[in-house]
Formats: C-alpha cells, sequence, structure tokens
C-alpha cells in the first residue's frame, strides 16, 4: 500500500468512526438537502488554520490575498504583487486546473485567504480548495426548486468574514457558510423567487453587514439593496431603488403604480468608502423596456446611488441616462479614486457605463457631481452632456419606443456590460473590457405585469456596425488626462473578460471565443502571452501569493451573455461565430 | 443491487400537477376560466397562453409555473411527423418554459413561423414538435397532445416529454 492509498484507507476509517456507516450505505441515502458532499471527515490542516476575516484585513488586506470580488473596497481589481512582471509573464504555465462539474457562465473571482480559495460557479455550487494545490476542502450545493425563475444561472462570487462565507443562492437566499466545513450556518430568504427575484452577486461584507441585491429587472421587480446581520442573518434594513411615493424621486415616475413594477435591478457587488462609510451600486435599467411606457426620469435606474451603510440612506446619485429605453443597466459600479483634473486632485468615482461612455465623477459625503464624460465606443444616441450636469441630450431618431422601432449604438449589451473594469496606481490607468461597433434596433410592445413573467415588452435585433474591423478591445485610459493610452483589438471576438491589473505591470483578461487566457504589458499594451483554456473565460481573474509563490487564477467557463452575444453574432454573420465548447475550471497560473 | 430511495417529495397539489389527459384549457388571464375552443385560436398569429384545467372540480393547473403552455393554430397541411397526431384542428400546444434556462417563450416570430425566446434567442418550429432551429436550447419543447371534443380543446395526453430547463 502507498502513502496515497494509506491516507484513503485512513480518511475512510475516520468517516466509519464519525458515521457508523460506508460510503456504499451513504450512497443509499436520499441526497442530503442542502449538506456539502464531502463526507464529515477531519478537518485538513489548511482549513484548521484558517485566518478569520476581519474588518480591518477587509480595508488593508495582505498583499497575498484576495479576500472581495474585486480586492479592495475601492473596486481597483488590482494585486500588489510583483514576481510576475512584463518581463517574465511569456513563461506563465499552468500550475492546476480543476473541473467544477458544471456548464454555463462562471464569472466568479476566486477568493483567496491564507492559502484557502472560495469559488462560486454555475449550479449553486461553492466549493473551497486548497489555493496552490487545487486539492478540494469541501463543496457545497444548494438545490434549487424545478421551477426556479433564474434567467442568468450564474454567481458572481462569494464574500468571506470571520469564519464564515457568504453566498447568494440563485433564489434569492443569502447563505452564509462555515469557511472550514462548507456547512450552512444560516439561510435567510431575501426575497420571493416566484416573484421573479433571483441572485447572481457577490455579496459585500462592510460595516459590519453583508448586503446583496437582485435580479430580476426583466421580470417587473422593484429593485433594492439589502443588509442582513452577519451572525444571524436577521434583516437589518432595505433601500428600493425605485422610491415610493413621499420619497425623493418617485416624482420622476407617472402617476400610479408604475414604481411597483420599476425595475432597477441591483446585480453587481458596490464599492465602498470606510471614510463616509459610504456604499456606491450601480442599478439597472427601467422596466418595462420602452421609456415612453414610464415617462420620466425614473430614478434611480440606470444610475449609481451612494448608500450610507449605517442606515440603508441614499445620500447621492447620478444618473447616466434618464428614460432609458435601451436596456443598458448600469448595474457596474464605479471605482473609487482621486485623479486630477484642470489642476485639481479630485475625489472621485469613474464609470465606464453600459450606454458607452466614460464618466469621471467627484465623490463627497452627500453627493455625486459630474465632471466629464465621453464617449469609449461608437456610441448614436446622446447628442451631448450638459457641461454642469452630465445630462445626456438624446438623438430622438435613435430612441425605440411602443410601436417605434429604433436602431442604437452600443448594442443592448452596452459598450461594457457587467465585466469589471481594473486601475493600476502604477501607470495611473484604467483598463476596460470594450465592444466596439455592435448595434441594436429595438421596438416596443404594450405589455402587462404577472408576477414572475417576462416584462419587458420589447423586441430586439443586433447588428454589426457596417465597417466594422473588430468588435472586442481592451482599451487602456490615463485616467489624469482623460486620454486613451493604447487599445488592444480582438480581430474575431467579442471580449467578455473581466480584467486584472497588477503591480508587476502586467495585465490580464479573458473573455475571447477563442477560450484564451490573455496577458498585456500594462503600460504598453502589448500582448506578453496566451493560453488557451477548456472553455471561454468570462470569470474574474485574480492574483495571490501562497508559500512565497506569486499565482494568477481565473476560471474558464462560457456562458450567459458571452454565449448570446455568440449567437447572435452568427446568425448576422453565420459560421464565423460557431458555439464556444462549455464546461467550467479554475485554472491556476504560475511563472517556472 | 443498490436501490436508491425515493427522494422526489411528489407533487399532489391538482393546481400543481402536470396536465392530464382529458383537462380543458383555459387562458391565463381570463378569471372567468371560459374553456378554450379551437376557433378561439387564431390562424398563424402569435401563441396564446394557457393553464391546463381539471374539468370536474375546475381547478386551474396554474400553481407551477412549468404549467404554462402555449397554443398556436398552424396550417394543418404544413405539420411534420408527430406533430400531427398530436395537433387537433391544426392547433399545437407546447410548454411555454424555454429548456435552455427556463425562460418564457414569449415571442413570434411571423416571417419565418417560428417561436422564439427572447433571453438567449433559440427559434423553436411549432410545426416539427418544437425542434431547435437555432439557439442554445438543448431539447424540443416538450408537446402536449390535444383533441377537440364538444367543440373544446382537450389535452389528450401528458407532456410528451419532462419539463424541466438546465439549471435545475
Amino acid at each position: 500500500m502507498d502513502d496515497k492509498a494509506k491516507r484513503s484507507l485512513r480518511l475512510l476509517l475516520v468517516t466509519l468512526a464519525l458515521t457508523g456507516t460506508t460510503a456504499l450505505d451513504s450512497a443509499q441515502q436520499p441526497p442530503a438537502g442542502a449538506a456539502p458532499r464531502a463526507p464529515a471527515a477531519k478537518i485538513p490542516p489548511v482549513l484548521q488554520e484558517y485566518q478569520p476575516v476581519t474588518a480591518d484585513r477587509l480595508k488593508k488586506p495582505e498583499d497575498g490575498d484576495w479576500l472581495m470580488t474585486r480586492r479592495t473596497y475601492d473596486g481597483w481589481g488590482y494585486s500588489p504583487l510583483t514576481q510576475i512582471t512584463s518581463g517574465n509573464a511569456a513563461r506563465l504555465q499552468p500550475v492546476w486546473v480543476v473541473a467544477t462539474g458544471v456548464n454555463n457562465g462562471h464569472e466568479a473571482a476566486p477568493i483567496v485567504n491564507g492559502g484557502v480559495m472560495f469559488v462560486a460557479t454555475p449550479g449553486n455550487q461553492v466549493i473551497a480548495l486548497e489555493a496552490a494545490t487545487g486539492r478540494i476542502l469541501w463543496r457545497y450545493r444548494r438545490p434549487l426548486a424545478e421551477d426556479v425563475i433564474l434567467l442568468h444561472a450564474t454567481s458572481r462570487g462569494v464574500a468571506v468574514f470571520g469564519d464564515k462565507v457568504f453566498f447568494a443562492s440563485g433564489d434569492a437566499v443569502l447563505v452564509a457558510l462555515d469557511a472550514r466545513t462548507g456547512r450552512e450556518v444560516w439561510a435567510t430568504t431575501v426575497e420571493q423567487n416566484r416573484n421573479g427575484y433571483y441572485m447572481s452577486l457577490a455579496p459585500l461584507v462592510a460595516d459590519g453587514k453583508v448586503i446583496v441585491g437582485t435580479s430580476g429587472g426583466e421580470l417587473g421587480i422593484r429593485g433594492f439593496v439589502a443588509a442582513f446581520d452577519l451572525e444571524t442573518g436577521k434583516p437589518l434594513w432595505k433601500v428600493f431603488s425605485v422610491p415610493a411615493p413621499g420619497e425623493p424621486g418617485n416624482e420622476t415616475w407617472p402617476k400610479g403604480d408604475q414604481w411597483k413594477t420599476g425595475g432597477g435591478s441591483i446585480w453587481v457587488t458596490g464599492n465602498y468608502d470606510p471614510a463616509t462609510n459610504l456604499s456606491y451600486w450601480g442599478t439597472g435599467n427601467g422596466g418595462p423596456w420602452m421609456g415612453d411606457q414610464r415617462p420620466g426620469d425614473n430614478l434611480y435606474t440606470s444610475s449609481t446611488i451612494a448608500i450610507d451603510l449605517a442606515t440603508g440612506a441614499i445620500k447621492g446619485h447620478f444618473q447616466y441616462h434618464p428614460n432609458d429605453s435601451w436596456d443598458w443597466d448600469e448595474v457596474s459600479p464605479p471605482i473609487l479614486v482621486e485623479y486630477a483634473r484642470n489642476g485639481r486632485t479630485i475625489h472621485g468615482l469613474i464609470d465606464v457605463a453600459r450606454d458607452g461612455y466614460l464618466w469621471f465623477l467627484e465623490r463627497t459625503d452627500s453627493r455625486i457631481a459630474f465632471v466629464q464624460g465621453m464617449p469609449y465606443v461608437k456610441q448614436n444616441v446622446f447628442t451631448s452632456l450638459d457641461p454642469k450636469t452630465g445630462r445626456p441630450e438624446i438623438d430622438p431618431a435613435h430612441k425605440p419606443g411602443t410601436g417605434k422601432k429604433a436602431d442604437f449604438c452600443p448594442s443592448l449589451w452596452g459598450g461594457k456590460n457587467w465585466p469589471p473594469v481594473a486601475f493600476s496606481p502604477k501607470t495611473r490607468m484604467l483598463y476596460i473590457p470594450a465592444n466596439e461597433n455592435l448595434c441594436s434596433d429595438s421596438v416596443g410592445a404594450p405589455i402587462r405585469y404577472a408576477p414572475g413573467q417576462r416584462f419587458t415588452g420589447a423586441t430586439t435585433g443586433f447588428f454589426i456596425a457596417p465597417g466594422a474591423d473588430h468588435i472586442g478591445e481592451v482599451q487602456a485610459w490615463n485616467v489624469d488626462t482623460g486620454k486613451r493610452v493604447w487599445t488592444h483589438q480582438y480581430k474575431t471576438s467579442p471580449n467578455w473578460g473581466p480584467v486584472l491589473a497588477t503591480a508587476g505591470g502586467v495585465v490580464f483578461g479573458g473573455g475571447t471565443n477563442d477560450q484564451r487566457f490573455h496577458a498585456f504589458d500594462a503600460s504598453s499594451g502589448k500582448l506578453l502571452w496566451e493560453f488557451p483554456t477548456s472553455s471561454g473565460i468570462i470569470g474574474e481573474p485574480v492574483s495571490f501569493m501562497v508559500n512565497g509563490k506569486q499565482y494568477v487564477a481565473v476560471q474558464s467557463g462560457w456562458g450567459i451573455d458571452s454565449r448570446g452575444m455568440q449567437q447572435r453574432l452568427n446568425e448576422v454573420s453565420p459560421g464565423n461565430y460557431p458555439d464556444v465548447p462549455e464546461g467550467g475550471a479554475i485554472w491556476v497560473f504560475g511563472v517556472k | 443491487m443498490l436501490g436508491l430511495a425515493p427522494c422526489a417529495i411528489a407533487q399532489e397539489d391538482p393546481a400543481s400537477v402536470r396536465p392530464k389527459a382529458g383537462d380543458l384549457l383555459v387562458r391565463v388571464d381570463d378569471p372567468a376560466l371560459t374553456p378554450l375552443r379551437p376557433g378561439d385560436i387564431p390562424l398563424a398569429m402569435p401563441q396564446v397562453m394557457a393553464w391546463a384545467m381539471d374539468p370536474a372540480a375546475k381547478i386551474v393547473r396554474s400553481g407551477s409555473r412549468l404549467n404554462r403552455l402555449m397554443l398556436l393554430h398552424l396550417d394543418e397541411s404544413r405539420l411534420i411527423g408527430e406533430t400531427k397526431g398530436r395537433a387537433a384542428a391544426g392547433i399545437v400546444a407546447y410548454t411555454s418554459i424555454c429548456t435552455h434556462t427556463g425562460c418564457d417563450v414569449t415571442d413570434w416570430l411571423p416571417e419565418e413561423g417560428l417561436l422564439y425566446c427572447p433571453c438567449h434567442f433559440t427559434k423553436y418550429d411549432p410545426k416539427s414538435g418544437a425542434s431547435v432551429v437555432d439557439g442554445p436550447a438543448p431539447r424540443p419543447l416538450p408537446a402536449l397532445p390535444l383533441r377537440v371534443a364538444d367543440d373544446q380543446l382537450v389535452v389528450a395526453a401528458p407532456f410528451t416529454a419532462r419539463v424541466t430547463f438546465e439549471p435545475a
């Protein structure tokens, strides 16, 4: 018997001792509901030594850890690690790869705390692994009802705090897991799934609370952000993205009940400023989709809202475009960054909006102010921006309505969809995963609300702009000059890849239909390295360090809207955009 | 030989069980529960959304969204294969639940005569068993065979396949 076999036997004996049953017997048991799949065995050393996550660690994470989806509260997606550099990135190699066992879009960032990695996947699953080796420590799967409403079956990640892992289950249930065992500590229903509320975002842990929002803007929901007690799951506060009568902003809705089904869904985690205790969340478009069915600005749809985490009060907002008619959710939140403009330093927010504009804003403890806005992709809807407020003038020829078909660029998927940008304080550059040269058309029809039923009232088309020679881009913008520095073009693919920037001067991202993971020189945009993975990459890359070695991790697993766009591209350009292989895997790379 | 213990919870609730042979059909938004007649489904028009109804107890089977149905009136001479036998007076019934991610297949492409899921753009051909013409859906829509009795549309047999979708 070799060592491995001895270990296996020991594990089996431990299992027998603990449960008084055999693996064979356990196969005869009905599925154990929400229990983890791994047998109750001895907790592995790496989990025994698990370091609880504190509020201070979330504010100032160790260089080698990645404790939240964008690593830091400012949303930069930036690793301070420097072992992997533009000089050695060409020598990157896979270190380990583990199949997740499920198809569809794998969007979550692997979260790494002291050598333990937590990965959320489609299929309502969280996997804990040893970060250096890929050894699976536990696996949690929460069953979903057969008639679950889950139009985007993905998870954008977990949050960690104390000895818990927080997971937003697809059926709008918030779950706390024991980080050492994967067992459920508590589960709280956030909203009723049968009414169209579902969840896909990573929770935010800040100000001693765990905070989520819900998807469902296509189904006539009323968007909200809600906070829960970390220890018990007890609801603490809830603030709606569509205000009720009597609340500021409700006057931007028609009289009547439309605010109750006004959309403004929340499906990407907000960023956070500990200095003001304000958290910045992006909101989805209004519902139904045609603006002429809900006359008014429709606050706070397609906006960023600043939420006071102590109370849930809205302390400022910026609406990127009033009365949306284009399905331009603005759910991805702005990053928090100080930038220079006209000789002064601005305590800022920078947002790369689905509407095709790059927005430079200023934040205070009571408001969000406009500084500058400019298109970063082809945009034919805004004719100008008000220089003081940033409010766009809309070209009515490119605004669809009820019975009025109109085309518009960028497409309904936006110049950038949910995939997050990255910012490097070293290069002072913002890195944008963009889709150029795509347009949509749309026409509306009256629609009646029914709980859990589609409530868009729109039929949409899709086309490539005439003369286009590419679609996907990685763009780099200097935040202090407001100028684009470099652009990498993907000639035959869109870009659905979240971006990672590192202090080693490397920018990472997948996103392409050729399944490749790419590394660029952060300063020049030179392609340093690429590697074909098992599927297309739409997950957030991260970097971490274990035992003195730097790694880069990313999930490969094509699906959700990347698949939908590929499908539509293949309709308008037959044969040129074939299906991308599906099947999720976690990939970890290092320099040999 | 290992036998797996039964684990699925049977759905006894008559509003939630899948449609049964002999059920009548009613529009999803009809509080009067008027049984649908062949003449209520106009030829070559977008799908009519419906529920099955237990005819004796008048229980509408709307307890599960997986019971939501689409009715279409097609040119009988153009029906293909098994669809001919499942149709009644040119009217076909399918689940409205897309086999991809469970969205409702609400759209109709009049020029092509195809059902269209607005979520991820699968096209189904109702003339031919709702087979997938284009798009990511892995399987055809399960069909609900119909017959006509007393000038009313009646369910002739249960769904031809289990109503389900990818993440479930």
